[in-house]
């Protein structure tokens, strides 16, 4: 990945140039004037190494309101990590610790 | 093969005391037959069992008693547990999940961690391990993330 394209700048540089920007998230044309807050992965900026299924506390960050799994658009999540996220809700899930649906 | 595993059942919340220590029997006595251990009771553990709140209602039940155990034995074993404990009364749900190959990669994960930040601290001619009163960071901080911001400009 050529560095100079990897997120817009800190400053207000990019801003006119949005379009280019390919980490963004596609509708960037609707969000330039925002100030976008660059996602980091829980996981790995906590260093959590164990998603465990029993962490209902942890678990339920990533469970909305109607109990689906919160996409890694959303939350930011690393593909590694989100992985191991889904494993532990789905566990979670069977044990009655987090809902299957709720609503 | 010798594994670990993780067992976890619901009993209704109406159980007794008795009831509660009959099944762990039963529970012990299935996996020594199997030629298994069972392991000593962690804290970890001690605090996840108990009443709680399911998350949806299980036969017209709200709460449930959670029990925690860990187990050595291998796979046979816990065919044998899962097909006893599906035809148990008193029973809401049970999970086996297997934990010794987690566990391992959490501990790696750890390891390798820590020696990376040891020695990207000698690198900068600090002793290996964080002195107390160092820096705001958090005590399980290291530098491993600081390449993470360049190229942004």
């Amino acid at each position: 990945m050529p560095l100079g394209r990897k997120t817009s700048g800190p400053g207000g540089g990019a801003r006119g140039r949005g379009g280019d920007d390919k980490k963004t998230d596609g509708k960037g044309g609707q969000r330039r004037g925002l100030f976008r807050r660059r996602k980091v992965c829980k996981f790995c900026a906590d260093k959590i190494d164990d998603i465990n299924y029993k962490d209902v506390k942890l678990l339920t960050g990533f469970v909305p309101e109607r109990g689906k799994v919160l996409p890694r658009r959303i939350s930011g999540t690393c593909a590694k990590h989100q992985r191991g996220l889904r494993i532990a809700i789905v566990r979670a899930r069977q044990i009655a610790l987090l809902p299957y649906a709720s609503d | 093969m010798q594994r670990t595993y993780e067992l976890v059942y619901i009993m209704r919340p109406d159980s007794t005391e008795q009831q509660v220590a009959d099944l762990h029997s039963q529970v012990e006595a299935i996996v020594s037959r199997m030629g298994g251990t069972i392991g000593e009771k962690s804290e970890a553990a001690q605090a996840f069992s108990g009443r709680r709140r399911m998350a949806y209602e299980i036969g017209k039940h709200k709460e449930g008693l959670y029990v925690l155990e860990v187990l050595h034995g291998d796979g046979a074993l816990v065919h044998e547990l899962d097909r006893r404990l599906k035809v148990t009364e008193g029973l809401l749900r049970h999970l086996v999940v297997r934990i010794d190959e987690s566990q391992e990669k959490v501990d790696r994960a750890r390891t390798k961690r820590t020696e990376e930040s040891r020695r990207r601290r000698v690198a900068r001619g600090l002793p290996p391990d964080r002195q107390p009163g160092e820096g705001p960071q958090g005590e399980d901080s290291d530098d491993s993330g600081d390449d993470y911001m360049e190229g942004e400009a």
